[in-house]
Formats: structure tokens, sequence, C-alpha cells
């Protein structure tokens, strides 16, 4: 229900909405008297469904990028709507609901609390959310049985491989329903099994209609994307862009 | 995210860093027991004190031979003089002189061997009057007490104390038997109830044989008690008649020793109630003491709880970033953490608690104080150790909220 109105409102005409729009963004780290401009300028657009790659080598500004568009950080200067929401300029208790709605995160360490069994990590957003307990359970088992593991709900993190953890974290990432799944280096920590595992997940996520956008320095990985930017010295080195900059 | 959530996450971090939570929890736990221990431990001497002082009869003064310090310098032995004699008890009893007062009862004690069958016992024999049971306060379990008759005819009949009865008849009724006090025999008449202040041995109430004035006097003390009295003790009307009664008894006594300046008196003139007061506020300054030290060690127990949540914030920055990162606001994060710290606090307090009262039950077997746990103390020290969480759970819990989520998922 809650995610018809997520293209915003007067704007349902259109077949594909942007769920990620960054227009001149900027940020600087000041760490005493040393500024360091982390992104210089960077203006994308990612539209619904696409599933896209951001690339870059380190130091290129792609994790500062990856943490703007997460909502784990705000932008120095410039504009970011995600979902049709200006998420620039908002406090730090608004963030954290924007990402609880709207972004599904997958990170390479996977971050999955080893307490908790499989299904009770998978419910963590829905707790934040607000859900009630037996909607949260069925909703977990539901992502679960998603990303193929229905028979490892009462596992704990310890008890699973590296590539079932983190398909965990996909059923976690996905159990809000959100707008963005942000995957952060996802196959980083995996051997190459699990990793083409993960890979393929993410691509039949994508085929199903959501919104995909990784983060890797790895263009094998970066190759599974629909698009691929390429993020160099703070600035987006995008094909597409520049060709729309040039046509405009 | 509800409070049941929250108190849910919370106690699934406890249990998670079992013995980390385990070693918090015991400092505070030692130090809530301590404050329960040791405020059971000054309230049971403070209400010990005061059943002794009372069960010395109330409404009482007590009027002893002697007098610390005289006027000139001189130091009469307090206690030991034979300054006063059975003819002061009889003109304290007019009512014409002393109208507030309502009962006089003297008495001469010594410490007698005693025998009965084949038992033997060494107590406090006193010789007195009928009116003894009265001033004192005391009640009969069995049998009569010392009548008119007995004074008046040197009867040998003696009532024994509840300790005393028990030590020389182990069995059967002691009504009735005899007794050999001093190598008289004795006929038992009547056995005291227990004062119930029979805990410390030096002041045992129940361990008393009482036998006439008259009898001891004449037949098993001799000496200077056949005309000396070592105490004599009055009781006024009520309480409020007190001080008139303390005025009479000075007034005719000095008048009946001829003593022309009081400060000469050759007896001194102690009311219960006085020693009541100096016992008590001693007690409640070793009482304040003893909480003191056990308050410091709850502080320091409070320290140890604010010490392990900054290393658990510290150790689950990840955690904390990977929840802000799934959608907890600073305040949930705040909130989780404090849960975490009063439930520290409450366990270690519930335990603390527990080990107080469990402490109070088995030490007065072990020492002869005995210890008394009041409600409002138990509750008090729980709702201080949840407090203790609380207060000292602030500090990490804002903490972990203000952690950046970026800065706590980067760190390994």
């Amino acid at each position: 229900m809650l995610d018809k109105g997520r293209a915003g409102d007067g704007e349902e005409s259109r077949d594909q909405y942007e769920v990620i729009e960054l227009v001149d963004v900027t940020k600087i780290y000041q760490t005493g008297s040393l500024s360091v401009a982390a992104l210089r300028g960077v203006s994308l657009t990612i539209s619904e469904g696409e599933y896209v790659a951001i690339m870059g080598p380190s130091g290129s500004g792609k994790s500062t990028l990856m943490h703007i568009l997460g909502c784990l950080d705000v932008p120095t200067a410039g504009s970011y709507h995600l979902a049709g929401e200006n998420v620039s300029a908002m406090s730090e208790t608004e963030l954290a609901a924007v990402r609880n709605r709207r972004i599904g995160f997958v990170f390479q360490q996977f971050n999955l609390l080893a307490g908790l069994s499989a299904w009770r990590n998978v419910e963590l957003p829905l707790i934040y959310a607000g859900v009630g307990r037996v909607e949260r359970r069925e909703r977990a088992m539901a992502s679960l049985e998603r990303v193929d593991l229905s028979d490892r709900v009462h596992h704990k993190p310890g008890e699973l491989s590296g590539g079932q953890q983190q398909r965990v974290a996909v059923a976690r990432a996905l159990v809000t329903d959100p707008a963005l799944i942000l995957a952060d280096e996802p196959t980083g920590n995996l051997d190459s099994t699990s990793a083409r595992d993960v890979l393929a997940l993410l691509e039949e996520l994508h085929s199903a209609g959501r919104t995909v956008v990784l983060i890797s320095h790895d263009s094998g990985v970066a190759e599974n994307a629909g698009r691929v930017i390429q993020i160099l010295d703070g600035l987006v080195d995008d094909p597409i862009a520049q060709h729309n900059e040039a046509l405009r | 995210m509800s409070w049941l959530e929250t108190l849910r996450t919370g106690l699934e971090a406890v249990r998670t860093h079992r013995l980390r939570s385990a070693l918090t929890v015991l400092g505070i736990l030692i130090g809530i027991a301590a404050v329960i221990l040791t405020v059971g431990l000054g309230e049971g001497a403070q209400a010990q004190v005061g059943s002794e002082i009372t069960s010395l009869g109330t409404n009482v003064l007590t009027i002893s031979p002697g007098s610390s310090t005289s006027s000139t310098g001189l130091r009469a032995g307090f206690g030991t003089a034979s300054t006063l004699t059975m003819s002061d008890a009889t003109a304290l009893e007019s009512k014409t002189v002393a109208p507030d007062i309502s009962a006089v009862a003297p008495s001469t004690s010594s410490s007698e061997a005693m025998t009965a069958g084949t038992s033997n016992w060494t107590a406090s024999v006193v010789g007195t009057t009928p009116s003894y049971l009265t001033v004192r306060g005391w009640t009969l379990a069995q049998g009569r007490f010392i009548d008119n008759q007995d004074v008046a005819d040197h009867e040998a009949s003696v009532v024994l104390g509840a300790t005393t009865a028990s030590e020389l008849f182990s069995r059967g009724d002691p009504v009735g038997e005899t007794v050999n006090i001093n190598g008289v025999p004795m006929t038992v008449v009547g056995v005291l109830d227990s004062t119930g202040s029979s805990s410390s041995s030096t002041t045992n109430q129940d361990d008393e044989a009482i036998i006439p004035i008259t009898t001891a006097a004449e037949r098993v003390f001799g000496g200077t008690s056949r005309s000396s009295v070592s105490s004599i003790i009055v009781q006024a009307g009520s309480s409020s008649q007190l001080s008139a009664a303390y005025q009479e008894a000075d007034t005719e006594l000095l008048a009946l020793h001829h003593v022309t300046t009081p400060a000469d008196a050759d007896f001194t003139i102690t009311s219960n109630a006085s020693l009541l007061s100096t016992a008590t506020s001693v007690d409640k300054t070793l009482t304040v003491l003893l909480g003191g030290i056990a308050g410091i060690s709850l502080l320091v127990g409070g320290i140890g709880v604010m010490n392990i949540m900054l290393v658990s914030v510290t150790e689950r920055v990840r955690e904390i970033g990977l929840r802000k990162a799934l959608g907890a606001t600073p305040r949930l994060i705040r909130r989780q953490f404090l849960v975490e710290a009063s439930v520290l606090g409450l366990v270690g307090g519930a335990l603390g608690a527990l080990l107080g009262i469990l402490g109070a039950e088995i030490l007065p077997h072990f020492i002869s104080d005995p210890i008394s746990i009041s409600a409002w103390a138990t509750v008090g020290a729980l709702l201080v150790a949840i407090a203790i969480g609380v207060i000292f759970g602030v500090y990490p819990a804002s903490r972990a909220a203000h952690l950046a989520p970026i800065d706590a998922l980067r760190s390994e």
C-alpha cells in the first residue's frame, strides 16, 4: 500500500520514476584545518527498476557516495531526492526512518547480529518500523524463503556459511520492501561460488523489478549490472550523464 | 519500537554477555546486600536495646545507692554503697509523700548457686516485694508471684525466670519443687514468662530467681543486705507523672538521708527513658557509619555498571551502526542501552536483597546480634539499584546514541 504512493503525488503518469536524484552533491570532510573533498559535485539519476553498479578504485569517493545514497551521511552541498523525498536536509531521526522504509542494505561484512537466529536478524528492520510480532515473523520467513533459506531460519550466523550469511543479509534488506537495495561490495568476503550465488540473487531481484545499486571495485562484479557508473577523484565518469549533458 | 521490544533487546544483550553481566551484577549485589545487612543490623540493635530497656519496666525510675561524685570531690561507690534501706522504700510508698508514685519495689540481688535434684545453676537471686512484678512489667507463665504474706512470714518461696526454670528443671513442672539457694531449701511457687531479651547473656532478664526480700536479707544473703537494699524501683502512675515522681522521690530521700545540698545526695535516680535515648543515639550513629560504608560499596558497584556499559558500547559499535542503518533512531539506541543498564541494576538489586535477607536469617546463628530486615530498606535498596543502573547508564547510552552510523559500521 505504501509502495503505491512511493512515486510521489502527481507523478503517477510516468512509467518510471527516479528512485535516486543527486544534483551537484559535494561532500567535504573537515579534520582540523585539513579539508578533504571526497565528492566534488556529483549529479546522477537512477530510475526505478534499474540495476546500477558504481565502480571506482579506493579513494575515489565511492564509499562516500554509498554513504550518502544510503542516507548514512548527508551531503555538504547539493540536493538528494530519494524516491521523491528530499533527504539532504533531514535530521538524524528522520534519516533513520528513511533508511528503515526506503533502503535495504547489504554489506561486505554481512553485519548480522551473532546472538540472533537468521529469522530474528531478518525481522530487525521491522522492529524499528513498528510492525507487530506475528506479522514480523511471517514477513521474515517469507523473505528467507525468497533467498532459499527456509531450512536455516533458526540457525545463528555462526552456523551458516559465508554465502548463506550474505543471503540472510539480502533477506533482511528485502523484508521492508524498500525502494532501493544498496549492496556495498556484497561479494568482497565470499568465495567465487558464493559470490556467483549472491550476484545471481541480486540479478533475480532486479528482474523482479527491484532497483539495485551495487558498489564495487571489481569490474567482473560490476559487469552484471545494466549500467556502470564510474567514480574517479570525487567526480562521476558517467557516459549517459555526459551524453545527456551534451544533448542539453 | 515499543518498550517491550526494547526490554527484550536489552535482556538479549545481557544474556549474550553472560559472564560480564554476572560480574557487573555482582558489584551491585554486594553493595545492596551490604546496605540491607548494615541497616538491618543497626535496626536490630536498636530494637534489642529498646526491648531490653522496656523490659526493665515502663514509666519507672531506678534509685541506686551512692552517687558518682559529690560536690566535695569525693567519689562514693555508685551502686555499691549501702545507703538505701527498706525504710526508704516504705516511705516512698506513702500516698501523701509521693502521690505520683504508684508502686515501689525495693530489691537486693546477688549471684547465687542453686541446686535442684542433680541440676545446678548460678543465677541472679533477687530479694524483693510483690510490686516487683508490676514495676518490671513481667507476667507469670505458671503458679503465682511472691505475695505480701511471703514477705511478712519470711517464707522460703521462689519464683523462677524462664531460663532459670528450664536450666534447673529440664522436664516437668517446677512449681511445687524445691530449689536449694545458697543451701537454703526454697519452694518454687511460680515461673515467669520469657521477656524475650535473652539474646545477650550479660543482661538476661529471664535468668533470675525472685524471693521475698525479708527471706533474702535474713536467710539467703546475710551481711549488709540485712538492712540495706541494692536498688529501689519506683513506678509512676503514668508517663506524664514521671517527672513529678522523680521530684517526690528525690525530695523525700534527701530529707530522709538528711542531705541539704542535692549535689551531695548519696543516691542516684535514673530513668529508663534517658537510658533508651542514649543507647538509641549511639546505635543510630553506628548505623549511619556502617550504612555509609555500604553506600560507598554500592557507589563502586554503580561505577562498575558504567564501566561495563562503556566497554559494551565500544565493543558493540558495529551492532549500533547496523541497528542505526536498519532504522534505529538515536533515542531508541539510548533507550536500549539504558534498559540494559537498569536490568543489570535491577538483577543486582534483587539478588542483593535476597542475599541480604538470607544473611539476616543465617548470620544471627553465628553472631549474637539480631538483624531486623525492614521492608522499606529492601524496597529502597531495590529502587536505588535500578536508579544506579539508570544514572550510570546515561552516559554510555548517550555515547552509543550519538555514534555516527558510518563510523560505527566502518570499524572492524
